[in-house]
C-alpha cells in the first residue's frame, strides 16, 4: 500500500485509451506544465457535468465478460470498480482479503455523497494523482497543528499536537467514523492540495479516505468501526453565498449558507441491484448509474435471455433525504426574493436538520440535464441543479443555550477593520455615531447618544460562580413623549440597522407572541417550541413600540427578560428557560395623549415602577419650544425635502459603515474598568446618593450604579479602548443626570427623585399622602360618633379645612390608606367607620 | 403578409442563429451582445415597437411561436436561476454529422443531442414569473391595443402540424375557461374567441383531455383577484440582479409555447416519475407552478426589457428629459388643465371645492426618495365624511378608474379584511410566492372603502391585515411573509381612504367632506352626477396627471429661509398650533401643489397658498371637532 494511487492512476489510464477522453499526457511531461494543462482542461470540463452515455454501457459490458470467468460473481462489480480511486481498497477487499489489518477487516459503505467515480466527468487525474495528494494527506493528518484553535469541537485537545492525529484517537474511543476535515487547515497546509480538493471532490475525497484509514488502521489495528472511516471537508471557501453560484461551480466543492425550509421523507435509494436467474439461481449485481438499472438481458450462467428477476431485498439502498435550503436574510440584496437550492443528504446525514435551521452546508454541486423523454426527440435544455451534501453545519444551534460565537462573527476585511480604526482614533467619534444615527430625525442629540451606547452595550460579566448568575450587559432605553415626536421613526431606524432586531408594537402583541410558545407542526404532529420577539432578538434588540397600550400580562414577561435576561416557559409539557439577552428599546405614549408637565413620568405613562426601574435610561421626547430650536427644525425638514440622495449620502456616515463599527466593537472589544474608573463611578454613585439624603430621599439604588457601569463600558466600545477610562464614566454620568432629569423630576419641588422611579411616587408625594390622610382621621374623629358618613360630604369638610388644595385623588388616596389601617371603609358613596 | 423588413419581428430566432453560426470562426466575436444590441437598435426605430404584438392585447393563440411579442407586466415572482445548454452539439438527421446548436433563447433542445460532448456550454438565466400590471384600468388597455400596428393574422397559427394545433386548441379552451369564470362578458374579440372556443369543442375528441386537466386548476397568482390576462414566464439572459420584484417592465422577447414544455410536465404526472429519483423530488404543486404548460403560461425569452416608469399609453415614450419639447408644452397647460380637472372633480365631491384640491394634491403623490426610514413625498388622504347612500363611493372610486393608470377598489368589509390575502406569503411546497392584494405596481391608487365596515370582530388575519395596511401607509412598505422570516418590500403605493368619520387607519391628511347638499336630495343628486366627460378632456387629465408625478422639484435657498422664518413666526405665536409633523405635511403639500401648477421649484406664492389650504383644512377639522365631540 505504499503507493496505492499508481495502481488506480495506471488503470484508469487504461481506461482513457478510449477514444471520447482526447488527450492523455505522457507520462515524462515535467509536473508544473502537467497541472496547467490540468487546469485548462477544467475549465472545458466545467461545462459538461455528465459522463459519455455511450461510455456507461459500453466498457461496462466487455469489462463484464471478460470478467465473467470468475466464480464469484457477487464481486463482480467491485473488481470492476476497482479502476476508481473511490472504490479502491473498498468493498473487494472486503471478500478476497484475509483479515491482516484493520483496514481489509472493517467494511467501507458507499458514498453516495460523492456519487459513483463512473458518474463522474471523465476527469484525467493522472496528472493530479501523481502529484499524489495521497502522500500530501496523510502528511497533513500526520503533522498539522493548529495553535489558533478556538473552535469548540477542538475543546479538550492539545493545541501542540497534530489535530487530527487526536481526532482520530478520538475516533478509536467514541467509535464513530466520521473525521471532519476543515478546509482552511488543508489550504494553509498545503494550497495545492486544496486546490484540487476544491477542484475535484469526487477523486480526491476517496483517497482522504484511504489516507485516513490507513493511518488510523496503522495507529489503532485493533479497534472496531462499523465502517472505515469517512472524510467529511467543510469550510471550503469557495464560495458563501448561494447567489454567487454558477455554471462554474459545477461539482466543486462549495460551501454555502442558508436555512432549512423543507425537508423530504427518507427515500430509500437502490444502489445496487440484485438479480437472479429464474433458470439456474444465477446472480448478479448491477450498480444504479443516475437512477437507472442497467438491467441484464442474458444471463451469463445459462445464456437464457431476459430470465432475470430483481431481488430487492438483497440489494443494496441507502438514505437519502432531500433538503431544501434558502438564502439567509441577511445575504440578500433588496428587492428581489430569496433563491433556494435541493440539497441531498446521504446515509447519517438525512434528518440531521429540520425546517427552520441555520446551516453552512458543504457538499458538491451537481447539475443533471433533464432526462430525455423516450417519446420525445427534443428535450428541454436546462440542468437540474442540487448539491450532494458531505457536511452540515448548523450555524444557529447553539443559539438557546449560549453565545454562538461564529455565527457573529461577521468577516471584516482588512481595508474595512482599518477604515474603522481610523474612524474610532478620531477625537469626535461618539458624536459623529450619534448623529449618524437616524439623521432624519431631528437634535435628540442625547437620546441618540443613549441609543448608541445601547447598540454597544455593556461588557459580558459572569458571576456564576458567586451565585449572582450572568450579569445584565444590555442597556433598556424608554422613550415617552408627545405623540408625534418621532419616537415610531426611531425604533423603526434601529430596527433596521441591527442584524437581530426585532419590532414590536404593544397593542398587537401577546405574552406569547413575546416568549415562547408551543405549537403542534401540523404535517409531523410534532411538539415543536416557537420562539416570539424577545427570544428571537437574543443578542440583539428588541423594539417595543407602544409599550404603554401592553397587556398587563404581557408586560408581566418583561420583568424576567429585562433583569435576568431569561425566559422561563412552561407549557404542554416542555419547560425549558431560554437566553433572551435582548435590550428592550420601549416608547411610550403618555395616557392622557399629551404629556402633562405637571405630574410624574410614572403618573403620565401608568407604567409600574418595578418595570420602569429596569431601564437604564428614560427619556422624554417632549417638544423644546424655543425659537432657536425651531429653526433649525425647520431647516433641517425642509433641507429633507429638497436635497438630492448625493448631499444626504455625503453629510452623514453610511449606515453600512454604522452597523459594522457596531459589529466590529460588539465582536472585538471587551473593556475592563481602570482603577480610575472604578474610582469615579464609586464617587458618582456616592454623589448620587447624596443628594438625595438632605432631603431625606433616597436618589440612587444599586440599579444605578450597575446601569452607570454599563454605559460607561459601552461608551469605552464607541472609542474602541479595551479600558474603560474616567471620560467614559463622566459621559456615562451626564448621560445618565440628563435621563434622569428628564424623567425622574418632580414636578412639584423641581428636585431629581429617583424614587419616583423605583417607588412610583416621590418622597414629597408621600409624605403630602400621609399628611392628609392624618387630616382626614382627624376630622373623622371630630366628628364623634358617626358610624357612617356620605363620601361628598366627607371631602368637602376636609377642603374647607384644610389650607392646601385637596384633590378627589388625593381624597381618595387618603382614603385608602386609612382603608388600610382598618380604620374605615368605603362602599359606593358611603364611609363607615370599623370598630 | 409582412414585408421581409420584419423577418426580425416574425423570425428572431433565424437572426439570433445567424449571428451563432457567423461567430463559430471568430470565437471572440462577442456575437451575444450584438444580437441584444441588433434588437433594441430595431426597437428604437421610429415606432418599431408598436409592430411588435403585445401579449397583452393579443390572445395567445393569434401570436405565431418563436416570434417576437411584447408583454407589459409586473415582475411577480423570482423563481431559482437555471443552467441550460448555451451552446450543445447534436447530430443532424440528414447528414449524420455533429452540428454545434445555440440554446440560447430556447427551451427545447433539437432532436439528437449529444449529452457529453465537450463543446457544451453550460450558461444561467434567470426566470421571472411576471404577471399583467395589476389594477391596470381599461382605458390603458384600450389605449396601447389601439396604438399597436401589430399585424397578427389568426391563420398563421393554423399552419404548423396536427399535433401542435392541438395543444393550441388546448390553449384556447383554457383561455376560455378563465374567461368565462371571470368575466362573464367578453370583450370586443369575442366573435373571433367564440369561434375558438367552437372549434375546439369539435375536436374536443380527438384531443387527450387529461392534458388539460391539471393545467385548469392552476392558479396564476394574480395579486389581486378578478383580474385576468395571460401570466408568463420571463427568462432574462443578463443583468437579472438589476431586476427587483414588482418592477414594471414592457419585455421584447421570443414567444415560446412549444408543446414538448408541457408534454414533459403532463407525463411526470404519468409514468416516468417512478423511475427518476431526481425529478419526483419536486412535489406536484411545485412542478406545476414552476412548469405549468406553455399553453397556459407562455415563456418569454427576453432580448431587451425595458423598465417602465409609468403606465400612460398617453405619455411619449421617451423620458421627460429627453423630450423636452413635450416637457414645456405640458407645463406651460398644466395651470389650466388643474383648473378644468379641480372644476371636474368639485361636483363629485359634492360641491367640495377644498376637497377636491387636496383629492388632486393626492392624485400626483409619488414617494420620491427615502431618508432612512422615512419615506418621503406619501400622502395619504382620508376623506372623511362620505355619504353613505347611493353607493357614493363606489361612483367615486368609478371616477378615480378613469383617470388613473391602474388603480384597486378595497372594500374595507368585515368579511374582505377577515378572508382576502393582503399580504403576499412564500408557499414552500409550491415553492413560490403566494400574491395578496397589497403586492402591487408602483403608483398604483389602492381606494379603501371603510364605509363597508361594520361592527363585528376581527379575527387574527384580519387584524394583520389592519396592521400591514397601517404599516403600508406610514412606512410605504409591505412585510412579506417568508414563514421562517419577514422580509420587507418597499412599495409606493397612494392610498385613499373613504370613511364617514375619521378612519381607523393613519393618514398624512384627513379632509371632512363638506357636502353642499342636502341629505334629502343626496341620491338624486349622486344619481346625476354620474358624468362621462369628453374623451379629449379625459385625456388631458390623465397625461397631467402623470406628468406632474414625474416632475423634478427643488426649493431655493431664498425660499427655505423664508419657510423657516415662517415656522419660526407661527411657533412664537402658538407652539400648540404646529409641530414638527405639521411641518412636515405643510412640506408635502406645498411641494406637490408646485407640481400640480407645473412648477418646478417652490415659490414664495405657492408657500403662502399651500399654508393658507391647510389652515383652511384645519379649521375645518377643528369645527368638525366641536361638532362631533368624540371623536379624538
Amino acid at each position: 500500500m505504499s503507493s496505492p494511487t499508481s495502481t488506480p492512476g495506471g488503470r484508469k489510464r487504461g481506461r482513457n485509451t478510449n477514444p471520447s477522453t482526447p488527450s492523455s499526457e505522457g507520462p515524462t511531461s515535467p509536473p508544473s506544465q502537467r497541472r496547467r494543462g490540468q487546469d485548462s482542461s477544467t475549465g472545458d470540463l466545467m461545462p459538461m457535468p455528465t459522463s459519455p452515455a455511450t461510455d456507461m454501457l459500453s466498457p461496462a459490458a466487455p469489462q463484464d465478460n471478460s470478467l465473467l470467468s470468475s466464480p464469484r460473481p457477487s464481486v463482480l462489480p467491485n473488481e470492476v470498480d476497482m479502476s476508481s480511486p473511490l472504490m479502491y481498497g473498498t468493498p473487494s477487499s472486503r471478500v478476497e482479503g484475509t483479515p491482516r489489518s484493520g483496514v481489509r477487516g472493517t467494511p467501507a459503505r458507499q458514498r453516495p455523497d460523492l456519487g459513483s467515480v463512473r458518474k463522474a466527468p471523465q476527469v484525467d487525474l493522472q496528472s493530479d494523482i501523481r502529484y499524489s495528494p495521497f502522500l500530501v494527506q496523510k502528511r497533513f493528518l500526520q503533522r498539522f497543528i493548529d495553535l489558533t484553535s478556538t473552535e469548540d469541537e477542538n475543546a479538550g485537545l492539545d493545541l501542540n499536537e497534530p489535530l487530527y492525529m487526536q481526532k482520530l484517537e478520538e475516533i478509536s474511543v467514541v467509535g464513530d467514523p466520521v473525521l471532519n476535515v476543515n478546509c482552511l487547515h488543508v489550504q494553509s497546509f498545503d494550497a495545492e492540495l486544496y486546490r484540487q480538493l476544491i477542484c475535484y471532490p469526487q477523486e480526491v475525497i476517496p483517497t482522504f479516505d484511504m489516507a485516513v484509514n490507513e493511518l488510523f488502521f496503522e495507529r489503532f489495528p485493533d479497534s472496531i468501526l462499523e465502517f472505515q472511516i469517512q472524510v467529511r471537508p467543510y469550510n471550503a471557501l469557495k464560495t458563501r453565498n448561494m447567489r454567487n453560484l454558477n455554471p462554474e461551480d459545477i461539482d466543486q466543492l462549495i460551501t454555502i449558507s442558508g436555512m432549512v425550509i423543507r425537508t423530504s421523507q427518507l427515500i430509500p435509494e437502490m444502489q445496487e441491484a440484485f438479480f437472479q436467474c429464474q433458470v439456474c439461481a444465477f446472480s448478479t449485481r448491477v450498480e444504479v448509474d443516475r437512477g437507472r438499472i442497467a438491467e441484464p438481458s442474458v444471463c451469463r450462467n445459462c445464456n437464457t435471455t431476459h430470465s432475470l428477476a430483481i431481488v430487492h431485498n438483497r440489494s443494496v439502498f441507502s438514505d437519502k433525504q432531500m433538503v431544501k435550503i434558502q438564502e439567509s436574510p441577511e445575504d440578500m440584496p433588496a428587492g428581489q426574493t430569496p433563491h433556494t437550492t435541493i440539497v441531498y443528504a446521504h446515509n447519517d446525514l438525512v434528518d440531521k436538520v429540520q425546517p427552520g435551521d441555520r446551516i453552512n452546508i458543504t457538499g458538491v454541486y451537481r447539475a443533471v440535464p433533464m432526462r430525455a423523454n423516450p417519446r420525445q426527440s427534443n428535450v428541454k435544455s436546462v440542468y437540474k441543479t442540487h448539491i450532494d451534501a458531505i457536511h452540515f453545519h448548523k450555524t444557529d444551534e447553539k443559539r438557546l443555550h449560549g453565545l454562538d460565537e461564529d455565527a457573529e462573527q461577521k468577516l471584516f476585511t482588512e481595508d474595512r477593520v482599518q477604515t474603522l480604526k481610523e474612524l474610532a482614533a478620531k477625537p469626535d467619534v461618539y458624536e459623529r455615531l450619534s448623529s449618524a444615527l437616524a439623521p432624519s430625525i431631528y437634535e435628540h442629540e442625547d437620546i441618540k447618544k443613549g441609543i448608541l451606547l445601547q447598540l454597544f452595550g455593556g461588557a459580558r460579566k459572569d458571576f456564576s460562580q458567586t451565585g449572582r448568575g450572568n450579569f445584565r450587559a444590555d442597556v433598556n432605553i424608554l422613550l415617552c413623549g408627545d405623540p408625534g415626536t418621532s419616537k415610531s421613526q426611531l425604533l423603526q431606524y434601529v430596527y433596521n440597522l441591527v442584524p437581530r432586531g426585532q419590532y414590536t408594537s404593544g397593542k398587537g402583541s401577546s405574552a406569547v407572541g413575546l416568549t415562547a410558545y408551543v405549537m403542534r407542526d401540523p404535517e409531523t404532529r410534532q411538539l415543536v417550541l416557537q420562539t416570539g420577539a424577545l427570544v428571537l432578538s437574543d443578542n440583539g434588540i428588541c423594539c417595543i413600540d407602544e409599550f404603554d397600550k401592553m397587556s398587563d400580562s404581557t408586560r408581566s414577561v418583561l420583568h424576567e427578560v429585562m433583569e435576568q435576561q431569561t425566559l422561563s416557559i412552561a407549557k404542554a409539557g416542555i419547560i425549558c428557560q431560554l437566553n433572551a439577552r435582548t435590550s428592550v428599546l420601549a416608547a411610550a405614549n403618555p395616557i392622557e395623549s399629551q404629556w402633562n408637565p405637571k405630574k410624574t413620568t410614572i403618573e403620565n405613562i401608568q407604567l409600574p415602577h418595578t418595570l420602569l426601574s429596569r431601564f437604564d435610561l428614560i427619556f422624554l421626547m417632549l417638544d423644546p419650544q424655543d425659537e432657536a430650536y425651531d429653526r433649525r427644525l425647520a431647516h433641517h425638514l425642509v433641507s429633507l425635502y429638497y436635497q438630492s440622495e448625493e448631499q444626504i449620502e455625503e453629510e452623514f456616515l453610511d449606515m453600512a459603515v454604522l452597523r459594522d463599527y457596531i459589529a466590529y466593537a460588539r465582536t472585538y472589544i471587551n473593556p475592563r474598568l481602570s482603577e480610575e474608573a472604578s474610582q469615579a463611578l464609586i464617587e458618582a454613585y456616592v454623589d448620587m446618593r447624596k443628594i438625595g439624603s438632605g432631603r431625606g430621599m433616597v436618589s440612587a439604588y444599586p440599579r444605578q450604579l450597575e446601569s452607570l457601569i454599563r454605559l460607561a463600558e459601552a461608551h469605552a466600545k464607541v472609542r474602541f479602548s479595551e479600558k474603560v477610562e474616567t471620560i467614559d464614566v463622566e459621559e456615562a454620568k451626564r448621560l445618565h443626570r440628563e435621563a434622569l432629569k428628564q424623567s425622574a423630576t418632580d414636578p412639584r419641588t423641581g428636585f431629581v427623585d429617583i424614587s419616583i422611579l423605583t417607588t412610583g411616587m416621590s418622597a414629597t408625594a408621600r409624605k403630602r399622602k400621609e399628611e392628609v390622610a392624618q387630616a382626614l382621621k382627624k376630622l373623622i374623629q371630630a366628628k364623634g360618633k358617626t358610624p357612617a358618613m356620605k363620601y361628598q360630604q366627607l371631602l368637602e369638610d376636609l377642603r374647607g379645612q384644610s389650607e392646601n388644595a385637596i384633590t378627589k385623588e388625593l381624597f381618595d388616596e387618603a382614603l385608602r390608606a386609612l382603608a388600610d389601617e382598618d380604620y374605615l371603609t368605603v362602599t359606593g358613596k358611603t364611609v363607615r367607620l370599623l370598630a | 403578409m409582412m414585408p421581409s423588413t420584419h423577418d426580425w419581428i416574425n423570425n428572431p430566432l433565424g437572426v439570433v442563429e445567424g449571428m451563432f453560426a457567423a461567430s463559430q470562426n471568430n470565437p471572440n466575436s462577442g456575437w451575444e451582445a450584438k444580437a441584444v444590441e441588433f434588437f433594441k437598435d430595431h426597437l428604437k426605430e421610429k415606432d418599431a415597437h408598436t409592430w411588435v404584438p403585445s401579449l397583452n392585447d393579443v390572445p395567445l393563440h393569434y401570436l405565431k411561436p418563436n416570434s417576437l411579442v411584447k408583454f407589459r407586466c409586473l415582475i411577480q415572482d423570482m423563481f431559482d436561476p437555471e443552467f441550460y445548454m448555451g451552446v450543445y452539439e447534436a447530430v443532424d438527421p440528414s447528414t449524420k454529422a455533429k452540428v454545434l446548436r445555440c440554446g440560447k433563447y430556447k427551451d427545447v433542445t433539437e432532436c439528437g443531442v449529444d449529452f457529453d460532448s465537450r463543446n457544451t456550454v453550460t450558461a444561467e438565466r434567470q426566470t421571472f414569473y411576471c404577471v399583467p400590471i395589476p389594477g391596470e384600468n381599461p382605458w390603458v388597455k384600450e389605449s396601447y391595443a389601439g396604438s399597436s400596428q401589430a399585424r397578427v393574422v389568426p391563420s398563421t397559427s393554423y399552419a404548423p402540424t396536427r399535433q401542435k394545433r392541438s395543444y393550441e386548441e388546448d390553449d384556447d379552451m383554457d383561455d376560455m375557461d378563465t374567461q368565462m369564470q371571470r368575466e362573464p362578458h367578453t370583450g370586443p374579440q369575442s366573435p373571433t374567441e367564440q369561434h375558438g372556443n367552437g372549434d375546439c369543442k369539435r375536436r374536443e375528441t380527438e384531443a387527450p383531455s387529461s392534458q388539460t386537466a391539471p393545467a385548469s386548476h392552476l392558479d396564476l397568482n394574480f395579486p389581486l383577484p378578478g383580474e385576468k390576462g395571460p401570466s408568463c414566464l420571463v427568462k432574462v439572459y443578463e443583468d437579472w440582479d438589476g431586476f427587483k420584484l414588482n418592477d414594471t417592465l414592457e419585455v421584447f422577447g421570443i414567444l415560446s409555447v412549444s408543446p414538448a414544455l408541457s408534454a414533459l410536465a403532463d407525463k411526470k404526472d404519468a409514468s416516468s416519475s417512478l423511475l427518476d429519483p431526481t425529478e419526483c423530488m419536486e412535489t406536484a404543486e411545485e412542478q406545476r407552478v414552476h412548469s405549468p404548460p406553455a399553453s397556459l403560461v407562455p415563456r418569454l425569452h427576453v432580448l431587451y426589457a425595458k423598465p417602465l416608469p409609468h403606465n400612460n399609453p398617453l405619455l411619449p415614450s421617451a423620458t421627460l428629459e429627453d423630450n423636452s419639447a413635450f416637457l414645456s408644452s405640458t407645463l406651460s397647460e398644466m395651470a389650466s388643465v388643474r383648473a378644468e380637472l379641480l372644476t371636474f372633480l368639485t361636483p363629485i365631491l359634492l360641491g367640495d371645492a377644498l376637497a377636491a384640491e387636496y383629492l388632486i394634491l393626492h392624485l400626483i403623490s409619488n414617494v420620491y426618495s427615502r431618508r432612512d426610514v422615512l419615506p418621503l413625498g406619501k400622502f395619504t388622504l382620508n376623506l372623511s365624511g362620505c355619504p353613505t347612500v347611493a353607493s357614493y363611493t363606489e361612483r367615486f372610486y368609478q371616477i378615480i378608474q378613469q383617470l388613473v393608470p391602474s388603480s384597486y377598489y378595497l372594500g374595507m368589509s368585515l368579511q374582505n379584511m377577515n378572508q382576502m390575502r393582503f399580504v403576499p406569503k412564500k408557499d414552500y411546497s409550491a415553492n413560490r410566492l403566494v400574491s395578496g392584494a397589497l403586492q402591487l405596481a408602483r403608483n398604483t391608487s389602492l381606494f379603501l372603502d371603510e364605509t363597508q365596515l361594520e361592527q363585528g370582530q376581527l379575527d387574527t388575519a384580519g387584524v394583520r391585515n389592519v396592521t400591514a395596511l397601517g404599516n403600508l401607509i406610514t412606512w410605504q412598505k409591505v412585510d412579506y411573509d417568508f414563514n421562517y422570516h419577514q422580509m420587507e418590500f418597499p412599495c409606493n403605493i397612494n392610498v385613499l381612504i373613504a370613511s364617514e368619520g375619521r378612519s381607523l387607519l393613519p393618514s398624512d391628511c384627513q379632509i371632512h367632506l363638506q357636502s353642499q347638499i342636502t341629505p334629502p336630495h343626496m341620491e338624486e343628486y349622486l344619481s346625476s352626477i354620474h358624468v362621462h366627460p369628453q374623451a379629449s378632456q379625459l385625456n388631458k387629465f390623465r397625461m397631467y396627471l402623470s406628468v406632474a408625478r414625474l416632475l423634478n422639484y427643488s426649493i431655493s435657498d431664498e425660499v427655505t429661509k423664508s419657510v423657516e422664518d415662517d415656522f419660526v413666526d407661527m411657533r412664537k405665536d402658538d407652539p400648540q398650533s404646529i409641530s414638527a409633523e405639521d411641518l412636515h405635511r405643510m412640506l408635502v403639500v406645498a411641494r406637490l401643489l408646485s407640481l400640480s401648477l407645473g412648477q418646478t421649484s417652490l415659490s414664495r406664492d405657492s408657500w403662502l397658498r399651500a399654508k393658507h389650504i391647510e389652515l383652511l383644512r384645519r379649521s375645518r377639522m377643528e369645527q368638525h371637532t366641536c361638532v362631533n365631540g368624540n371623536e379624538p
